[in-house]
């Protein structure tokens, strides 16, 4: 084993009854990582993450931790934890006992147990809250003393369902911060499981994308952001104006258009955030169908030959109006390049 | 201001209907004379002696303890797992089990004391006790899985998956996480359970044989041969048994925030 194989999944398959939800996946995580598994809902993440607690069984396939093959043991002898998105606290016992929960069926007791406990508390700032029960506290509180409880068992691998999307906006900054230190302080293992790619991008070392049940693509945030290899995953990372391609040119709802510039041939298709589309000169045109202000830029919705086109521009050039007929281009030298398209 | 003069007026009605039987049987036991009768006739408490004078009441109240106290618990013991299982898993046919739970309550209670007297009794020779005690567990019971069901409902599921990640069985979950957080629902079952069966008749009444009787079905046939304020008294102190269970109930484990 290598710390880049800290955990891996290997040709893990899991099913409900006959429906199969992820199909043979293959995954390494590496001792300390920050991983995201990003995804739509029903994309098989929140199953997969399931299947490394042990809460479901798979159907074939091994999780190995550690260079130990824990496909089969049982959920609650796994040196895993799990950060519940509803949090999951005990409603009958105060933050104090729901963080010493797991330690006490550890068989700690005493001044040692106390220790863990209130040094659980210290790290997620919750050190004045110990007799509170979880009614009384915030969300964002409660989130805490999940995050604490599961800690404090110092697992190998610490799971994260959503962890931010209780939470209002405010919070989740603060949040995303938060778990970023306890990971960095701790050195834990981390995957956290989220369908926001704003998430994913700020906080995680690695993304998985995921579509259903399959990777789609994995990279550093950099990566997934600047270089996606689908169509899919261009379109979750924000690239609104994605094409196929057909030999030097791109295929669209009028048939195929011939574009400035040469299309590698390996490329599948193109794709364009609104902020690489040229506004203002080019060689198409299109109709302002819709626009919208976003502080230091204005999004227009362009009705064009090539369909429906999202473009951007700094909100201090002058506003087009409804109507308004505006030449743009599609440069193929800021494109993204798609290996694979076909998913969306 | 309308509403003002005219809530206190209702709420006076709704508590003089609630409270005035009561105060009725209250003032009809202290009385000092031979027959039952309201107002009283003069104040004594020689009918609140003369009620644990009465070989068959002691006798009767402990059957009906036993039954209450016995077949509440059998009934809980029975129906919260049963509870557990339609709540938690989808268990095949769970609407019949459903069904056929609550079929006591719905069918009529002397029709249910017949056909245990005619096809359990009678044929199987099965003893009055037993028969009693089976048929309150089985009217307890709909009320059992009522209470425990909703207050399951109202438990999220993942605690317990977050107690087994933390190093609980399956069974360990339940009792350190599941119980504790329905204790309060299986209280009030136990207490809906517990004056249901004590206060039932139809069932009891063709139930009761010779030497085995439930205090209602007692109190029914000393009203048949004696017309003494007694049984008056007696009331009275089942209905402050009654107060006394809630008011202990309210007291230490907060009773009202379930029910």
């Amino acid at each position: 084993m290598s710390d880049s194989r800290f955990l891996s999944l290997e040709k893990l398959t899991l099913s409900y009854g006959k429906n199969v939800a992820v199909p043979e996946m293959d995954l390494d995580i590496g001792k300390g990582e920050l991983v995201a598994l990003l995804g739509p809902s029903g994309c098989g993440k929140t199953t997969t993450m399931r299947a490394i607690a042990g809460l479901m069984e798979p159907s074939s396939g091994a999780i190995v931790l550690d260079g130990v093959n824990i496909t089969r043991v049982p959920a609650n002898k796994r040196p895993v934890g799990l950060v519940f998105q509803s949090y999951a606290l005990f409603p009958h016992l105060n933050v104090y006992e729901n963080v010493a929960f797991g330690l006490k069926l550890m068989g700690v007791r005493g001044a040692e147990l106390d220790t863990r406990v209130n040094d659980g508390l210290k790290t997620v700032g919750l050190s004045n809250f110990a007799s509170r029960k979880p009614a009384e506290l915030s969300g964002g509180q409660q989130q805490r003393v999940s995050l604490a409880r599961s800690m404090v068992m110092e697992p190998k691998v610490l799971l994260l369902d959503e962890p931010l999307s209780n939470l209002d906006a405010r919070l989740r900054l603060e949040m995303r911060t938060e778990l970023q230190r306890v990971q960095k302080e701790s050195g834990v293992t981390m995957i956290f499981v989220t369908h926001d790619q704003v998430e994913a991008l700020a906080m995680a070392d690695r993304i998985i994308v995921m579509l259903d049940g399959k990777i789609e693509q994995i990279g550093t945030p950099e990566e997934i952001y600047n270089n996606p290899v689908s169509d899919f995953v261009a379109d979750f990372v924000g690239f609104e104006n994605v094409f196929e391609r057909v030999d030097d040119k791109i295929k669209t709802a009028n048939g195929d258009i011939a574009i400035n510039g040469t299309i590698d041939p390996a490329t599948k298709g193109l794709a364009w955030r609104p902020s690489m589309v040229t506004l203002g000169e080019g060689p198409f045109e299109g109709t302002v169908r819709g626009t919208s202000f976003a502080g230091g830029t204005r999004e227009y919705l362009l009705d064009t030959p090539l369909g429906q086109i999202k473009a951007e521009c700094a909100a201090s050039l002058p506003a087009h109006d409804f109507g308004a007929v505006l030449n743009f281009d599609l440069p193929v030298a800021k494109a993204a390049q798609l290996a694979r398209t076909g998913n969306l | 201001m309308k509403n003002n003069l005219f809530s206190p007026i209702i709420l006076f009605l709704v508590l003089a209907f609630l409270i005035g039987p009561f105060i009725i049987i209250i003032a009809a036991s202290l009385s000092a004379g031979e027959t039952l009768s309201f107002p009283p006739q003069g104040l004594s408490l020689r009918w609140v002696i003369k009620v644990f004078e009465v070989e068959s009441f002691r006798a009767s109240f402990g059957i009906s303890m036993f039954l209450a106290i016995g077949g509440t618990l059998a009934a809980l013991i029975l129906g919260i797992p049963a509870s557990y299982a339609l709540s938690r898993y989808q268990v095949p046919g769970a609407e019949t089990v459903r069904t056929i739970v609550s079929s006591p309550i719905i069918v009529p209670g002397i029709i249910v004391g017949l056909a245990l007297l005619r096809y359990f009794v009678v044929p199987l020779n099965a003893g009055i006790l037993l028969a009693l005690f089976l048929a309150h567990t089985a009217l307890i019971l709909p009320y059992a899985v009522r209470v425990v069901s909703a207050s399951l409902t109202n438990l999220r599921s993942d605690i317990e998956e977050a107690a087994v990640l933390l190093g609980c069985s399956r069974t360990g979950a339940f009792f350190r996480v599941v119980l504790p957080n329905i204790r309060g629902g299986i209280l009030a079952a136990f207490i809906l359970g517990f004056v249901t069966s004590f206060n039932q008749v139809p069932v009891s009444l063709f139930l009761s044989g010779p030497g085995v009787r439930t205090l209602p079905i007692d109190m029914l046939s000393y009203m048949e041969i004696t017309y003494d304020p007694s049984v008056a008294a007696l009331s009275a102190l089942l209905a402050f048994m009654s107060l006394g269970i809630v008011f202990l109930a309210e007291r230490f484990l907060g009773f009202s925030r379930y029910v």
